[in-house]
């Protein structure tokens, strides 16, 4: 994923170009994140100021939604479904091997270049376990093939 | 000319779907063969993905599951002409396990392409619609179908839209609830990937017939294709004339547009979804008032889960009394099952409501996938009841699941074989509930964290007793003092899997 790289300025054209829509701050949020892979907690009071209200109702938005990143990302990224369908198919035993690889979930990877995130769901659940790998779904996963992915 | 279908749907394509359409398009481009591949849904069969169809004029031969080491032997048994091969699997249509389901919702995944409008009304799209537009009581019609949500609580579709219909307001509005959070569930995302607009189509009816204007479908951030697809179809609609000021042609006026969620489960619950839809944190609102009187932006609001509105289509079409001729007692209409987990042949397996779990799990399911005894069944997602393998004579419906002390909820079935750890799955029913609580209420913000706690006291072995009936004592609580079903219902999972299965069973 191409992110820009986070500039004041760029920033708060992203958060003009939403501020007029209805309940605009998720939305705002987001398309930063989008835009630049992460929110600069440092905006916060001009997010608020744009979007005309408190830091605090931005800063707990911000902190409630686990998608949302205050520092940039790794170059990839691993999203592992940990829920119940793919704890049927031994999702358990990834997390366990991934952690034995360098990939502790929840962490960056050892190498740096890899975010492991753990998430409930993807809605691949008779193909499971199942996983994001930059954002694209992958079926009946290993430790083995995730790595293999990340590094390839 | 020859017809190629290859499933576009993420799930299929999480397997190799787009490197088998790629080898097939190259290998016929080499060969001089004329072909048109098109990216179908999926069928929802997952266990033959990748599912390639081929329609030379006489209807749909399949193929699968296909890898793309299979696709020289393909051309090389001529299956464009549907010749033998050891994937061969005839007709698609006369595949039992399709054969037998009943598709009402699911009627065009998987048969055309999600963003052509020609193909969708080619198979029965818009003529709800159309109905809808000249009908005198599109709300009556709902009700006497006997829709139930199907999202998870089963209330009747239609009397929340009479709510609707008769509040006063200056502005109402449609919320699709896409927030598909439960594990085990797949058919909303299915649908939305695979025929967007029966579910523009069944907001716009729902617009219609409540009076609201403008719509908003809520997908969980998890789904980036569903959002994508959504989001295009959107585009299409109002380009046609379905969407805009002028519904087909109508003095209608109904618009949509896709917001997406931000990784909260709790989102899925209707009031924490408003909030979250206003730009806040998607915390939950006591009710009342009820979101039919008061809901996004303090208005008039319609919501329906996905497969509720996507089956308004059909009714609207063929009218109350198909629909409602199907099912049982008072789960009328079909249910779209997913079949999940550790399942030889998993996938989507719509039908009417009341047939068995175990038949489910046999005849469509063909047992786990591991080839294990099945030994525990989560129906309903990360709220619902473990069922043990005793337990599952129980007819699929509202009805029969609550007698058992278990939920439909949104039709998801995860099988388990015996390498499961039911006092594992009971600490992970509350660990969910702790990462995902609101945090609005203390039963379930405190709960949660404290029945791990407990949980890890008895895993260890210290005084079982005592600690089992501190959980116990912990669960009425969260059950009786929740605001909503997060930490309301997390106790079913925590109780069923140690109330079904022995304790030293479950602590081995």
């Amino acid at each position: 994923m191409k992110y820009l790289t986070w500039t004041d300025e760029a920033a708060l054209e992203v958060v003009r170009e939403h501020a007029e829509k209805p309940g605009p701050m998720l939305l705002t949020l987001q398309a930063l994140q989008e835009r630049f892979g992460y929110v600069e907690t440092s905006l916060l009071p001009s997010i608020a100021k744009e979007l005309n209200v408190s830091r605090a109702e931005v800063h707990g938005v911000l902190t409630y939604y686990s998608d949302f990143r205050t520092t940039p990302p790794a170059s990839r990224q691993i999203h592992l479904c940990v829920a119940e369908a793919c704890q049927a198919l031994g999702v358990r035993d990834v997390v366990k091997e991934l952690a034995a690889a360098g990939y502790e979930v929840g962490e960056r990877s050892k190498d740096g270049a890899t975010d492991v995130v753990g998430v409930y769901c993807l809605g691949n659940c008779a193909l499971g376990p199942a996983a994001l790998v930059d954002g694209n779904l992958c079926g009946r996963v290993s430790a083995k093939s995730l790595v293999a992915q990340v590094t390839s | 000319m020859t017809i190629v279908y290859v499933p576009g749907d993420s799930a299929a394509r999480s397997i190799g779907a787009d490197e088998v359409a790629a080898l097939i398009a190259a290998h016929a481009a080499k060969a001089g063969i004329d072909i048109e591949l098109r990216r179908n849904g999926s069928r929802g069969a997952l266990w033959l993905e990748t599912l390639v169809e081929v329609d030379n004029g006489d209807g749909r031969f399949a193929y699968g599951p296909v890898t793309p080491a299979d696709v020289d032997s393909l051309f090389a048994n001529n299956f464009l002409d549907a010749g033998e091969h050891p994937l061969s699997l005839g007709k698609t249509e006369s595949i039992e396990w399709l054969a037998t389901q009943d598709r009402v919702t699911f009627t065009r995944v998987g048969i055309i392409e999600p963003l052509s409008l020609s193909q969708y009304e080619a198979h029965g799209g818009l003529a709800g619609l159309r109905t809808a537009l000249t009908h005198p009581d599109v709300v009556g019609e709902v009700l006497a179908s006997g829709l139930r949500g199907r999202g998870g609580a089963g209330f009747p579709a239609g009397i929340k839209w009479r709510t609707v219909l008769e509040a006063a307001g200056d502005q109402k509005y449609v919320v699709c609830n896409a927030d598909e959070g439960d594990s085990g569930t797949f058919a909303d995302r299915m649908l939305m990937e695979g025929d967007p607009f029966t579910l523009i189509e069944g907001m716009a009816i729902a617009g219609i017939a409540v009076g609201a204007t403008y719509g908003y479908i809520y997908i969980r951030s998890e789904y980036p294709s569903a959002i994508e697809t959504m989001n295009k179809a959107i585009e299409v609609g109002r380009l046609a004339g379905v969407l805009g000021k002028s519904v087909l042609g109508s003095d209608k006026s109904f618009d949509l547009e896709v917001r997406a969620g931000a990784g909260s489960y709790v989102c899925g619950e209707e009031t924490a979804m408003l909030e979250s839809l206003e730009g806040k944190r998607g915390m939950v609102r006591p009710k009342p008032p009820l979101p039919a009187i008061s809901g996004l932006f303090g208005k008039p609001t319609v919501i329906n889960n996905v497969l509720t509105l996507a089956s308004v289509p059909a009714i609207m079409k063929d009218g109350s009394k198909s629909y409602q001729d199907r099912g049982i007692d008072r789960s009328r209409g079909t249910q779209v099952f997913q079949l999940a987990g550790n399942i030889a042949r998993g996938g989507i397996v719509e039908t009417g409501f009341g047939i068995s779990l175990s038949e489910m799990i046999t005849r469509f399911g063909g047992g786990t996938l591991t080839g294990h005894p099945v030994k525990a069944v989560q129906v309903g997602g990360p709220l619902g009841a473990y069922l043990s393998a005793d337990q599952l004579d129980v007819a699929l419906d509202y009805e029969s699941l609550a007698e058992a002390g278990a939920m439909l909820g949104h039709g998801g079935i995860v099988v388990f074989d015996q390498s499961v750890n039911m006092l594992q799955q009971a600490r992970f029913a509350m660990e969910f509930c702790a990462a995902e609580s609101c945090g609005k209420c203390t039963p379930c913000r405190i709960g949660a964290v404290r029945g791990v706690e407990v949980i890890d006291r008895i895993i260890a072995g210290e005084e079982r007793e005592k600690n089992l009936e501190l959980l116990n004592d912990l669960c009425d609580l969260m059950t009786e003092g929740s605001l909503c079903a997060m930490g309301g219902l997390t106790p079913l999972p925590v109780r069923s899997a140690l109330v079904h299965f022995p304790l030293e069973e479950v602590a081995k």
